[in-house]
């Protein structure tokens, strides 16, 4: 091992029923070093972190850390901390019915007694030198996520820890938090913390990071220096092959140019909704592809929400075809030929429990009624027809849609409202938290569906995405609609300006 | 309810914790329950002993309810509380009457089945991932069951040392005292339970408010995913907590035994029950994470003071009870959603 080195993962191997989840890995940080943990959905990424921390057991393999001779043995995540490996989780691990002080502490405590009043103080110094705009003695619950998430940090600070492992720690971050973010790791970064980072953001990893490695299909693709692997390059290493370059998608796109074209499908003047959405107008047309812009928050999901009647609406009308038509609840939506891909897709998507085919003919089946059940021949076959056209990769149609990778599950959710033949098909956030491969397929079919006729809103957080398949974007700030972009306007520095209330330069 | 409703807008502006503000909901509706029965309904309610025979009463209930509590507040549930107390003290009138044992031995018995209940459902939920609510029920039968086949009818103790400690009143300082008809001082007293009771809530209060161990239920029952990420043994607190509740029910046994003096097999029936309800109006949510030690004692009272005020009024049957007690509680776990409901949507709104 050399000097600089904190941790170092030889040949670990980790097998599951019939998967084998990690084949001979190597990992290697250093100290002051971050580090990016690139793959697919499926690659082992996660499964390499869970090794390292103790939630898994590894089959085969070392793990050494600075200090110890020997290699160490992680039974647990108690062990993991005790040894300095700290993780903060995509989905915050912290109970938010307590203090944000006793989140810092509890589970770390020796001895029977306890001097909160010194605890207390102890974690406002870490929070202040850290800048985190918390309170030692505030509930954690009333901070928001991504204060909770730097608490989590800052917890692991406290233990100091030698490897922090951040997992997909902005995904639900906007961009300036993801800005304050990146502050703390470089400032944890000098104070010589070694760094794991796994994200799907290309961008952040080229922003904060150092060095990446690079899994695939639990395999070690290699470990590269950023200056060494451009985007394309790492994009090609994650997918193991020659990408078609991502930004020509939309130019081998179709367009519906049928005479109705120009037509819109669907009409709403003044409409909002409980969640607090000022009232807005919207159009959409007979095979377009629109999109709602604007940064986390800023009301894009509510708009579409309202539209579907996820969200009670409290005032403004919704024409389709130019007839006014009611929407009370989301059923009023589906029997009028409209679909809605949810935003949290384990909240408010998925049937974890059940099959795959139960879950895609679940739509299907609700607009049919439930005392009108699908055969199980016609179940089957809307299953496999689907399974097929979106390659969804799952053992069979019976498979519990649970065991499926994120990218699968968004698939078959996908396949669900497919299957009902909208005429009007929402999407918000697709393409959260899968990988890149199934992005693009995803992208192309929005691309496809509607050059057959059917009209598209298609919600994403990254711009990059919606500039590829919108051809119109509607742009929002504090909940509010404040403009609209389309043609040659359409542009990253034009988006902005819209969003930050200026004209464009 | 406008007194409610202050309380919470003063609450909502000092940012309290979930379980502080379902605490001081709690204790003021004892509070303004109780004088409006002493306004209101006067004479019964404005003597002081009347104060102190609803603890005399509820003694026993005050410590089951802070077992049954603790267990909520990490996550999980206890029925069989009100059978152990069945138990208890018919094992411990059958040691004391038909074998001669002694007071001590009583005790040892009491707490000796208490434990066991409390290790073997901790174990049972804790470590091999059984619902607590089956374990629970299974062990609420057993414990049912066993009492009938110590004893299967109705006995009054005759124990000497027994009915002279089950009679032993502490008399409580001279203001509390009243005078009778003919002008005869009688002071106000207490029973031994009451002193247990107290000393269970003390002792439990600031184990739960400031213990490292205190704590970890907390994080548990809130989320016990990440409470194993924060590293703590999750397996090792329930267990503890199931523990704790059944060596209290125990404890509660004995003391409900030296209230009545007697072993029946229809002891403390509902008990669990009346504890459940007692820890909720408490201010515990079934959800966990949140609850009071101090809540499970106001929780009790609340219950007791209804349940007099509603038979002062002349609604003496059983049902009226019943009825008045429901209602409670619908207006606490409507109480508790709205808590729920402002902490996520304030959140959201700092999102925003």
């Amino acid at each position: 091992m050399k000097d600089n080195v904190v941790l170092e993962m030889r040949n670990i191997h980790k097998y599951f029923p019939g998967v084998r989840a990690l084949q001979n890995v190597d990992f290697t940080l250093c100290e002051g070093e971050i580090h990016a943990l690139m793959g697919e959905n499926g690659a082992g990424k996660s499964t390499l972190i869970k090794v390292l921390t103790g939630v898994y057991e590894k089959d085969e393999g070392q793990i050494f850390l600075k200090g110890k001779d020997k290699a160490v043995a992680i039974h647990s995540p108690q062990d993991a901390q005790k040894l300095g490996i700290s993780t903060v989780y995509q989905e915050i691990t912290l109970c938010p019915k307590l203090s944000v002080a006793e989140n810092m502490y509890i589970g770390r405590l020796n001895g029977i007694g306890v001097n909160w009043r010194k605890l207390n103080k102890d974690a406002d110094a870490i929070l202040e030198s850290l800048d985190i705009p918390a309170k030692a003695t505030q509930q954690l619950g009333s901070c928001s996520l991504a204060v909770q998430q730097m608490v989590a940090i800052a917890r692991a600070v406290d233990m100091d820890c030698k490897v922090l492992i951040l997992d997909e720690p902005t995904s639900s971050l906007d961009e300036q938090e993801v800005a304050k973010l990146f502050k703390l790791m470089r400032d944890l970064k000098s104070r010589g913390v070694g760094i794991i980072f796994v994200t799907h953001f290309l961008d952040q990893v080229y922003e904060v990071c150092d060095k990446i490695t690079v899994l695939r299909d639990g395999q070690l693709v290699g470990e590269y220096e950023i200056k060494d692997l451009p985007r394309v390059k790492l994009v090609a290493k994650m997918l193991g092959k020659e990408l078609d370059d991502t930004t020509e998608i939309k130019d081998t796109s179709l367009v519906y140019d049928k005479e109705d074209a120009g037509k819109h499908v669907l009409e709403v003047e003044g409409l909002a909704s409980v969640s607090g959405i000022k009232p807005f107008d919207f159009y959409i047309n007979k095979g377009e592809v629109n999109g709602f812009t604007g940064l986390l928050g800023s009301g894009r999901s509510e708009c579409v929400r309202a539209i579907f009647g996820a969200d009670k609406v409290v005032s403004g009308t919704v024409k389709k075809d130019g007839k006014v038509i009611k929407i009370n609840k989301p059923i009023d939506a589906m029997k009028n030929g409209i679909a809605y891909l949810p935003e949290d897709r384990k909240r408010d998507g998925i049937i974890g429990d059940l099959s795959v085919r139960e879950n895609i003919i679940l739509a299907l089946q609700v607009l049919k009624g439930f005392f009108k059940p699908l055969s199980k021949a016609e179940a089957n076959k809307f299953a496999e027809e689907y399974i097929k056209l979106l390659e969804i990769k799952t053992a069979s149609a019976d498979t519990p849609i649970k065991s499926l990778s994120g990218g699968n599950q968004q698939k078959a959710i996908l396949a669900r409202w497919l299957l009902t033949h909208p005429e009007y098909l929402i999407l918000d956030e697709p393409t959260r938290g899968i990988d890149i491969g199934t992005k693009i397929d995803i992208q192309k079919l929005v691309l496809k569906l509607a050059s057959e006729g059917m009209s598209i809103t298609f919600i994403s957080s990254e711009t990059d995405e919606m500039l590829r398949t919108c051809s119109r974007l509607v742009v929002m700030r504090d909940r509010k609609v404040v403009g609209e972009v389309s043609g040659d306007d359409m542009n990253q520095s034009k988006i902005m300006s819209t969003i930050a209330g200026g004209e464009s330069k | 309810m406008a007194f409610l409703k202050k309380s919470m807008g003063a609450a909502k502006k000092s940012k309290m914790t979930d379980t502080n503000l379902l605490l001081t909901i709690t204790i003021v509706v004892f509070v303004a329950m109780y004088l409006a029965a002493v306004l209101f309904l006067g004479e019964g309610f404005l003597k002081p002993q009347a104060f102190f025979n609803m603890l005399n009463q509820n003694a026993a209930l005050i410590i089951v309810s802070c077992g049954m509590t603790l267990v909520m507040i990490t996550g999980g549930i206890d029925i069989s509380v009100g059978g152990v107390v069945a138990l208890v003290s018919m094992s411990c009138a059958v040691h004391l009457d038909h074998n001669g044992g002694s007071i001590l031995e009583a005790v040892l018995l009491a707490l000796g089945i208490g434990l066991a209940f409390g290790l073997i459902q901790g174990f049972l939920v804790a470590y091999l991932e059984i619902q607590p609510f089956i374990v629970t029920l299974a062990g609420m039968f057993f414990a049912r069951g066993m009492t009938t086949i110590v004893n299967a009818t109705q006995f009054n103790v005759a124990h000497e040392g027994f009915v002279k400690l089950k009679d032993t009143r502490i008399i409580m300082p001279e203001i509390f005292g009243t005078l009778n008809k003919h002008g005869k001082f009688i002071p106000a007293y207490i029973e031994i339970g009451v002193v247990v009771a107290i000393l269970v809530v003390v002792i439990l209060f600031c184990v739960l408010r400031w213990s490292k161990t205190g704590r970890k239920f907390y994080a548990v029952g809130d989320n016990n995913q990440s409470a194993l990420m924060l590293g703590i043994n999750v397996k090792r607190t329930k267990f503890t907590a199931h523990v704790i509740c059944g060596l209290l029910a125990g404890i509660g046994g004995f003391v409900y035994f030296l209230h009545v003096g007697s072993g029946s097999p229809s002891h403390a029936s509902g008990m669990e029950m009346n504890a459940i309800a007692a820890s909720i109006i408490g201010g515990t949510m079934l959800s966990g994470g949140v609850g009071n030690i101090v809540g499970a004692l106001f929780g009790v009272l609340s219950l007791s003071t209804i349940k007099d005020i509603v038979s002062s009024m002349g609604f003496d049957e059983a049902w009226w009870t019943g009825i008045t007690v429901a209602a409670m509680l619908c207006i606490f776990l409507i109480i508790q959603s709205i808590v729920t409901a402002r902490k996520s949507s304030s959140v959201a709104k700092s999102d925003g």
